[in-house]
């Protein structure tokens, strides 16, 4: 009996990697095989990388998507770490009745859907186009700015801050710091490995953001990669080794990340449900 | 612990620098400098947040093209009833809801107690692989998964090859099928992420209990039941509702899979949404109207899975 459940418990892991990795799989071997091969179901490495690599570069506007995607995605991670850990370090640090009911009210939008709030935001960056061009429609700066502050991310610092030991603050303070001294030059540095993880979730969230960008952007030189990837999988005459390859393109940054720094990965995940 | 000391703090100060009038302004300045750490925090939610809430509520009761809005009432709530493409929609985000969150989780919970057994070999290579598909984009997936299931894709030649099915079926041209197609891949998706979540609930629960369990004669089911599932309680009760909140708001997969079809039987709510604002003639009240409907469902079901869940953590 024993022996038998621990035969299915194998056998019914295994399944499950195996429909897991799969899609990866294929992908990964369609890089290297011709359109006309991956149709038929080919599932061995072929010759034709270098083929269509080439053929991706040359025929899909895929280096300005890479671009756009990588500046929004460092612009709006730069902005999320720095706005939500001052709030969290600021809920927790200089806790009054005041702020407690602010925070909560804070914590009621991650609750909002984003879908009930696209056609505002997108009227308001519309209104905005004329006085202020860098933040209009058709612009990554709006990309950014809706998705650099969430209350997520300020629980996840205030959840963290809880573990700071005080006595630096006053320590730095006795040192006649001043309390944003403090925050920048003691609790930044203490607090690496929070912002490593807190990092890497916003880095994900704004390289694989689709629907916004696809509300705001306009201009077929705006895309990022989500955009032209979406695009090229509805095309009608699709080439499959070269789509295969952009989305392996896409993957590579958030697979290096997750296999390089798998704890941080994890506990950025799992910063919601601590304490 | 820390709001005693902070209480004793604040007392001390002014009691040890009564005299000089620059002190009580520096405590009076670190009472409010607390608010300047979350003051940029609280102005940016409020305006990319809480004001499109109020001002979607307010385009909910106006209609026209464009820019060109007028109050009309309660016309558009009214208009919902009658939209079949709406109903539609409701019905499909509910059957996604309804199957593909149970489903998840039960398979999740299910992964993760067969990886918590301390004596498993290759735990972390399973582990790792089940946990995979949460590094892919959801579009980038979204397009493997329209290839994998169309007529000529990988699952029809091999069902066909190993005589499951006697001809290619049209996964995405046909209502019910395209709708298994999104949920299966919702669940590739999203199960190694639930699952890591469970994962890590169970490494803090007491082995001890689980002995004591065996030894009055618990059988694997019972003690999955009865002591799993209550201690995960919370942890289930929170990925349920990040969940039903993820699924409710389905976009990229079914824009990317299926785009809705085929004749609008894997539309889901936003996706109407946007193609209300976006894709047909603009109409931003009544697409505001049935964002709404979103917004009604996520509290309701919040509330609900709370009480059933029993306590508030």
């Amino acid at each position: 009996m024993k022996t038998f459940n621990r035969a299915m418990t194998y056998t019914f892991l295994s399944i499950a990697a195996i429909v897991s990795i799969f899609p990866f799989l294929w992908m990964i071997v369609s890089v290297t095989n011709k359109s006309v091969d991956v149709t038929q179901g080919r599932l061995l490495p072929g010759t034709h990388l270098i083929t269509n690599l080439k053929t991706l570069f040359e025929t899909v506007e895929i280096v300005p998507a890479l671009i756009n995607s990588t500046i929004i995605a460092v612009i709006s991670t730069f902005l999320t770490l720095l706005l939500a850990s001052l709030a969290g370090y600021g809920f927790e640090m200089f806790r009054s009745k005041g702020k407690d009911i602010v925070f909560t009210i804070l914590l009621l939008s991650m609750m909002i859907p984003f879908a009930a709030i696209m056609v505002p935001l997108y009227r308001m960056f519309g209104s905005v186009s004329d006085t202020l061009p860098l933040f209009g429609i058709d612009t990554l700066g709006a990309v950014i700015l809706p998705t650099a502050t969430t209350a997520f991310f300020i629980f996840f610092f205030r959840q963290n801050t809880k573990m700071f030991p005080k006595d630096l603050v006053e320590a730095g303070r006795i040192d006649g710091l001043s309390e944003l001294g403090v925050f920048f030059r003691i609790y930044v540095p203490t607090m690496k490995t929070t912002y490593a993880a807190a990092a890497i979730i916003t880095f994900m969230n704004s390289w694989n953001n689709y629907l916004w960008p696809l509300v705001i952007l306009q201009s077929p030189e705006k895309r990022t990669i989500p955009l032209l990837i979406s695009n090229l999988g509805s095309s009608y005459s699709p080439d499959y080794g070269v789509i295969m390859s952009a989305i392996v393109i896409a993957t590579l940054p958030t697979a290096l990340v997750f296999f390089l720094m798998q704890k941080h990965f994890v506990a950025g995940m799992m910063g919601s449900v601590k304490g | 612990m820390s709001q005693q000391l902070t209480k004793k703090n604040e007392m001390d100060i002014p009691l040890r620098h009564k005299e000089t009038k620059r002190q009580k302004t520096n405590l009076y300045f670190r009472k409010k400098i607390g608010w300047l750490f979350v003051i940029i925090s609280i102005i940016a939610i409020t305006i990319f947040n809480f004001y499109p809430m109020v001002q979607a509520f307010l385009l909910s009761f106006q209609s026209g093209m464009g820019g060109n809005l007028e109050y009309v009432g309660l016309a558009n709530w009214k208009r919902l009833f009658g939209d079949p493409t709406f109903i539609a929609a409701l019905t499909n985000t509910s059957i996604f809801l309804l199957i593909q969150v149970p489903l998840m989780i039960v398979l999740a919970l299910f992964l993760s107690v067969l990886l918590n057994d301390p004596t498993l070999k290759f735990k972390s290579f399973f582990r790792i692989a089940i946990f995979l598909p949460c590094v892919t984009s959801l579009v980038a997936y979204s397009v493997i998964f329209k290839y994998l299931f169309g007529v000529d894709g990988l699952i029809n030649q091999f069902l066909v090859k190993f005589g499951f099915a006697t001809q290619a079926i049209n996964f995405l041209a046909d209502p019910f099928w395209a709708k298994v197609v999104i949920i299966v891949a919702i669940t590739w998706r999203w199960t190694g992420y639930n699952m890591i979540f469970y994962l890590s609930a169970l490494q803090n629960v007491d082995k001890s209990i689980y002995e004591a369990a065996r030894i009055d004669g618990a059988n694997a089911i019972q003690q999955f039941f009865q002591i799993t599932v209550p201690m995960l309680k919370p942890i289930i009760l929170f990925t349920s509702i990040t969940s039903t909140i993820g699924t409710l708001q389905i976009f990229d997969e079914v824009v990317n899979i299926t785009n809705g079809g085929p004749g609008n039987s894997t539309i889901s709510i936003s996706q109407y949404i946007y193609n209300l604002s976006f894709e047909y003639t603009p109409d931003f009240g009544y697409a505001s109207t049935v964002s709404y409907v979103i917004v009604i469902l996520v509290v309701i079901l919040s509330i609900i899975q709370f009480r059933v869940a029993g306590e508030r953590k």
